[in-house]
C-alpha cells in the first residue's frame, strides 16, 4: 500500500484507532491528563469545561482527550467523501502555553509517522474566533503538504474575559489526519481497527439518518422550546453559582441553535441574536467558574 | 561609524504584516537612535524574523549649553522657578552681568549603552495590527511569540533583557544567536555582521531578502511551467504572499485531475489562491491548464515526491467541493433564486437585496434608453444580477460573485448578453480592470454604482477624510470611467433627481465631481480648468464636461488664451476693486457714451460674440467657442492701451465698467476664467 507516512517495511500505516493511541501516549509523556470525551454534544473539543473553563484562572492545565463534534449542517447523507455531521477532535489544551509549543507539536506529527524532512509542514496565519463562546486566539492553522492537519491557537480571551495565563490549544481533525496518513479518498474506507473494519462501516448509517434528522425531521417547536428551556435552566443554576451544570445548559442551547440553523428556520438577523444569547450564557458560566477558583 | 543590526526571531508572522513590521522597526529605530544619527537602514522580513542593519555613530559627544536665567535682582520666585525647571540648585548658577546662569553638561554616551538603553522600550512600543499574550511571566506581546533577540554592535552583543519589575520579560535578552530553517538547520548559531548573518543563513536554507525569494518563486514557477509549454497567471498578491509564507521557497509542480477539467476556469483559480495559495498556469490558447505551480518551504529528502501527491491530494478535495457547489448551484434556475434575495440584509438601513434589485431594475430599465440597450434585457439582466450571492458557491468564494451568475444564466439559457452583463456589472472594480463595453452591461454597470451612492448618501453614510467602507469613491469612479470609455451622454443631475429617491442630488454631484478632480490631476490634466467650467454644468453631462474642459485647456495653452487670461484677470481686478465702492456695475452699457474707438470696437465686438459664444456652448462646439473668445483679445488689449476706465466723469467711469462687466460675462460664459489657476 502507498502510504504517506514513512513506515518500517511491512509495516501498515496506522488505523483510526492507532492514530488515537499514538496521540494520546504522546500527549501523556509530555504531562497532560488523557480526559475522556464529554457528555453532552457539541460543535468543537474547544466547548469541552476542560478547555473553556479551565483556560481560565492561574492553575496550571494540560490535558487531552477526544471529543465527538456535531455539526448539524454538515451533514450530507454519506454522499460526501469529506464532509460529516459528526465526526472527532482530537483536542489539546496546556496553560500556560509552554516556551517549545511548537516544536512539541511537531513531535506529535512525527510520532504519528509524518517527516517534516519528507513533508511540507507549515504554520499559515489563522486566527480562531468563537463568537458563540466569546472567545478569541491567536495562532495557526497547520499545513502538512497544503493541507490543513491542524489548529494551534494561544487562547487570549474566553467567555468575553482576558485569560489570566494564555493557554496553548492544538486541536486535530482525526479524520482528515487519518485519511491523509492512509492515503485513502473517502473518509467512509478508512481502515478503523487495522483488522478490517472500516468507518463507514461504523459511522455510515448514523450520517444518513442524522442527516434526515438535522435537515427534514427535527422538531423545530420542540428544539426552540428546549433552547429556551436550556437558557433558562443555565440563567437559573448560574444564580446558585453551579457554574458546571449550568455550563452543560449552555453547550445544550449551543447545539440546540445549530440543529435550528440546519433546520433552517433562523433568519440572518435572528442568527445573529442566537448567537449573543448563548455568548451570554458562556460569559456567565465563564465567571462563575472564576469566581469559584478564586475561592 | 558603527555597524547595528538587529533580528526579531519568533514564530511564524502572518505574511500579510511582515513588510509594515520592517517599515515600523526601520521607523522605531530611526526615531529612539536618533542621537546616533542613523544611516544607510536596511530591513528584513520573512516569516520568522524581521530585521534591520544601519549605519550609526559610535558615541554621542558630551554636549554642553548655557541658560540665561532671571536678573540677578529678581523676585525670589522667579529664581526658584528657574532652578525648578531645569531641576538645578542655586550654588550651580554663575553670574554673568546682570544676569544668573546655568552651564549645562549633558554626558556623552557610547552608542552600545544608548543602544541598550533604547531597545527594550522601542519593543515594548513596536505596534502591530493584533498582538497576544503567552506564557505566563511577563505582560510583553507580539504579534506570536518572540523567541529570540538578537542585536550586535560591530560584532559584540548588545546587553539588554525585557524584565521589567517583577514581569521578566519572558527570559528574553539579547544576544548574538540565530536559528536557521527550521527544519533543514534548526541549530542556534553566533553571527558578528549582517553580511554574515545573510551569508550563514542562506547555508543553512533560509534567503533573508523577500524580493529575492519573490524573484526565486517567480522564476521557478514560470520556468517549471514553460518546461510543458504552459505560462503562469500573473499575480503579484499571491506572489508577494507566497514570498511571505516560506523562507527556503522550492517550487514545484503538479497535475489537476482531468476529472475536474470541467470546472469554470475561474472556480479553479480562485479555488487554488484562496484555499492553496497555488499558482494558475494557462496553455499556449489562454486555457486553463492540467497543471499548477506551488512552493514549499522545505527541500524534500524525495525530490518533494510525497509533496506534490499531497498537494494534488488537497486538490482533489477541494475540486470535489467546488463541484459539489456547481452541481448544485445549476440544478437552480437563477430566475428562482431572486426571491430569496428579500430575505438577505444588503445593510441594516437599506433593507434587503431583494429591495436593492427592484431599484436596479427600475434604473436599468431608464439607464437602457440613454444607454442604447435593449430595455428589456437591461431590466432582466438587473433582475438576475444579484441572484448569485444566494449559490454555494458565491457563499464560498465571495469573489466570484457575478462571474457564477453569469455561467448559472448561461446554463439556464438567458441572453448572452444578460448574462455578461450580470458578471461585468462589477466592473471597473479596480485601476486596473476593464469596463463593461456592451450596452446591458453598461446600464447595469452604472444602475449599480448610481443606487450604491445614492442610498449611502441618504442613510449619511458618506466617505469621510479617513474611511469610505462602502467603497463609494470606486463606485464614482466606475460611473465616470464607464461614461467616459463608453462616451455615454447622461446628465447625471437630471438622471439622479428623476430617477433616485432623494433630495441630496447636488452633494452626489459635487462627490463624483470632486472623484472627476482627482482623477483628471492622476491623468495629469488641468483640473483646475474643471473647477471653472462646473459652475456652468449643472446638469454633470461627464462627456460635456470633459469635452469642455478640454476646450478650454487647449485654449489656455495657446498664445491667445494665455493674454486673454491676463486681460481676464485685469478687467476682474478692476471691477473687484470699483465694486466695493460703488456696487455692482452689470447694467447696460450705453451706447452713447463710448467715445473712443477702442471703446466702440469692443461694444461691437461683444454685441457679437456672445450669442455665438452662447449658442456654441449651447451646441457643445466649444472649440469654436474658444475660437471666438480669441477674436476678443486685439479689441480688449486696445482698449485697455488706450481707454482710461476711471474717468473723472463719473458717467463715463460707469459705462466702461460696465463694458468690462460685459467682458467678464461674455467670458464667463465659457468658463469661469477667475478659477483658473497659475
Amino acid at each position: 500500500m502507498d502510504t504517506n507516512i514513512s513506515l518500517p517495511p511491512g509495516s501498515a500505516p496506522p488505523s483510526f484507532q492507532d492514530l488515537i493511541l499514538r496521540l494520546h501516549a504522546y500527549w501523556s509523556a509530555q504531562g497532560c491528563l488523557i480526559l475522556q470525551p464529554y457528555d453532552v454534544e457539541m460543535g468543537a473539543g474547544t466547548f469541552h469545561p476542560a478547555t473553556t473553563l479551565r483556560a481560565l484562572g492561574r492553575r496550571p492545565w494540560a490535558a487531552a482527550y477526544v471529543q465527538p463534534c456535531r455539526r448539524p449542517s454538515d451533514g450530507r447523507y454519506a454522499e460526501n467523501p469529506n464532509r460529516l455531521q459528526h465526526y472527532y477532535q482530537y483536542q489539546v489544551i496546556v496553560k500556560p502555553s509552554p516556551a517549545d509549543a511548537q516544536a512539541l507539536l511537531l513531535d506529535s506529527y512525527r510520532a504519528l509517522g509524518l517527516d517534516p524532512l519528507r513533508h511540507d509542514f507549515r504554520f499559515v496565519e489563522d486566527d480562531w474566533e468563537s463568537p458563540t463562546l466569546g472567545a478569541w486566539g491567536l495562532g495557526w492553522e497547520v499545513w502538512c503538504d497544503g493541507m490543513e492537519v491542524g489548529q494551534f491557537t494561544y487562547f487570549q480571551q474566553v467567555g468575553g474575559i482576558a485569560v489570566d495565563l494564555p493557554s496553548f490549544e492544538m486541536t486535530y481533525g482525526l479524520e482528515r489526519l487519518a485519511m491523509y496518513v492512509q492515503d485513502v479518498e473517502n473518509v467512509f474506507d478508512l481502515d478503523f481497527n487495522g483488522r478490517g473494519v472500516s468507518y463507514g462501516d461504523v459511522f455510515r448509517r448514523a450520517e444518513v439518518e442524522y442527516s434526515g434528522h438535522n435537515f427534514e425531521h427535527a422538531d423545530t417547536a420542540m428544539l426552540t422550546r428546549h433552547f429556551e428551556d436550556s437558557e433558562r435552566e443555565c440563567a437559573a443554576l448560574l444564580g446558585h453559582g453551579l457554574a458546571l451544570p449550568a455550563y452543560d445548559h449552555c453547550i445544550k442551547s449551543s447545539h440546540l441553535f445549530n440543529l435550528l440553523d440546519a433546520r433552517g428556520v433562523i433568519s440572518v438577523t435572528e442568527r445573529a441574536a442566537y448567537i449573543g444569547r448563548v455568548r451570554a450564557l458562556a460569559k456567565g458560566c465563564c465567571e462563575s467558574w472564576l469566581a469559584g477558583e478564586r475561592d | 561609524m558603527s555597524e547595528l543590526f538587529i533580528e526579531l526571531f519568533s514564530e511564524e508572522i502572518p505574511a500579510r504584516m511582515q513588510a509594515r513590521a520592517a517599515e515600523e522597526l526601520s521607523r522605531l529605530v530611526a526615531e529612539a537612535l536618533a542621537p546616533l544619527a542613523p544611516s544607510d537602514i536596511r530591513t528584513f522580513f520573512g516569516p520568522r524574523r524581521i530585521a534591520l542593519a544601519a549605519t550609526v555613530a559610535r558615541a554621542v559627544a558630551e554636549s554642553r549649553s548655557s541658560e540665561r536665567g532671571p536678573r540677578r535682582n529678581a523676585p525670589e520666585q522667579a529664581l526658584a522657578g528657574f532652578l525648578r525647571k531645569h531641576g538645578a540648585a542655586r550654588a550651580q548658577l554663575r553670574e554673568e552681568g546682570d544676569f544668573l546662569v546655568l552651564d549645562r553638561v549633558v554626558p556623552g554616551i557610547a552608542a552600545a549603552a544608548l543602544i541598550a538603553r533604547e531597545l527594550p522600550g522601542l519593543l515594548r512600543r513596536f505596534s502591530w495590527p493584533k498582538s497576544m499574550r503567552w506564557g505566563g511571566t511577563s505582560s510583553f506581546t507580539w504579534v506570536r511569540p518572540l523567541r529570540r533577540i538578537l542585536c550586535i554592535l560591530d560584532g559584540e552583543t548588545v546587553p539588554f533583557d525585557l524584565r521589567d519589575g517583577a514581569d521578566n520579560g519572558h527570559g528574553l535578552a539579547s544576544g548574538n544567536l540565530t536559528e536557521g530553517h527550521r527544519f533543514l538547520a534548526p541549530a542556534a548559531f553566533a553571527v558578528h555582521s549582517c553580511a554574515e548573518w545573510r551569508e550563514a543563513l542562506r547555508d543553512r536554507f533560509v534567503i533573508v531578502d523577500a524580493a529575492e525569494r519573490r524573484r526565486v518563486i517567480w522564476d521557478g514557477v514560470t520556468r517549471l511551467a514553460a518546461g510543458h509549454g504552459l505560462t503562469v497567471v500573473d499575480d503579484p498578491g499571491l506572489l508577494d504572499e507566497v514570498a511571505g509564507l516560506v523562507e527556503w521557497p522550492v517550487p514545484l509542480l503538479g497535475a489537476i485531475d482531468a476529472a475536474y477539467m470541467d470546472l469554470p476556469p475561474e472556480v479553479m483559480q480562485v479555488s487554488m489562491r484562496v484555499n492553496q495559495r497555488y499558482f494558475a498556469l494557462r496553455d499556449p490558447a489562454g486555457n486553463a491548464a492540467q497543471c499548477f505551480a506551488f512552493v514549499a518551504n522545505v527541500v524534500a529528502t524525495d525530490d518533494g515526491r510525497t509533496i506534490i501527491a499531497g498537494n494534488e491530494r488537497v486538490l482533489r478535495a477541494r475540486f470535489a467541493d467546488a463541484r459539489h457547489f456547481w452541481d448544485l448551484d445549476r440544478a437552480v434556475r437563477l430566475d428562482s433564486r431572486v426571491a430569496a434575495l428579500d430575505k438577505i440584509t444588503f445593510h441594516a438601513k437599506l433593507g434587503s437585496q431583494g429591495a436593492r434589485v427592484q431599484r436596479l431594475v427600475r434604473l436599468a430599465g431608464a439607464l437602457a434608453f440613454i444607454v442604447g440597450a435593449d430595455p428589456e434585457q437591461a431590466r432582466r439582466a438587473a433582475r438576475l444580477c444579484k441572484a448569485d450571492l444566494t449559490s454555494g458557491m458565491v457563499g464560498e468564494f465571495p469573489e466570484l460573485q457575478g462571474v457564477m451568475g453569469r455561467y448559472y444564466a448561461l446554463h439556464d439559457g438567458e441572453d448572452a448578453a444578460a448574462a455578461d452583463a450580470i458578471r461585468d456589472h462589477y466592473a471597473p472594480k479596480g485601476a486596473g480592470d476593464e469596463v463593461p463595453t456592451h450596452p446591458v452591461g453598461v446600464a447595469i454597470a452604472l444602475a449599480d454604482k448610481l443606487d450604491q451612492i445614492a442610498e449611502f448618501f441618504r442613510i449619511g453614510e458618506k466617505p469621510t477624510g479617513s474611511g469610505d467602507p462602502y467603497a463609494l469613491r470606486r463606485a464614482a469612479l466606475g460611473i465616470i470611467r464607464v461614461i467616459r470609455d463608453n462616451r455615454i451622454r447622461l446628465g447625471l443631475g437630471d438622471f439622479l433627481s428623476r430617477h433616485t429617491n432623494i433630495g441630496q442630488t447636488a452633494e452626489i454631484l459635487a462627490f463624483i465631481g470632486e472623484r472627476l478632480r482627482v482623477q483628471l490631476r492622476a491623468e495629469g490634466a488641468r483640473h483646475d480648468v474643471l473647477n471653472a467650467i462646473l459652475p456652468g454644468e449643472t446638469d454633470y453631462d461627464i462627456v460635456r464636461l470633459l469635452a469642455r474642459t478640454d476646450a478650454v485647456a487647449a485654449f489656455l495653452a495657446t498664445d491667445d488664451g494665455a493674454n486673454l487670461l491676463v486681460a481676464y484677470r485685469r478687467a476682474a481686478n478692476i471691477l473687484r476693486i470699483e465694486e466695493k465702492k460703488d456696487g455692482p456695475h452689470d447694467g447696460p452699457v450705453d451706447t452713447a457714451l463710448l467715445g473712443q474707438p477702442e471703446e466702440q470696437v469692443l461694444a461691437a465686438t461683444l454685441d457679437r460674440l456672445e450669442p455665438a459664444i452662447g449658442a456654441a456652448i449651447r451646441d457643445e462646439k466649444f472649440t469654436e467657442a474658444m475660437a471666438d473668445l480669441a477674436v476678443l483679445r486685439p479689441p480688449l488689449d486696445a482698449f485697455f492701451d488706450k481707454v482710461t476706465v476711471n474717468d473723472p466723469a463719473p458717467e463715463l467711469r460707469r459705462n466702461r465698467l460696465r463694458l468690462l462687466a460685459r467682458v467678464r460675462a461674455a467670458m464667463n460664459l465659457a468658463a469661469d476664467f477667475s478659477r483658473i489657476e497659475g
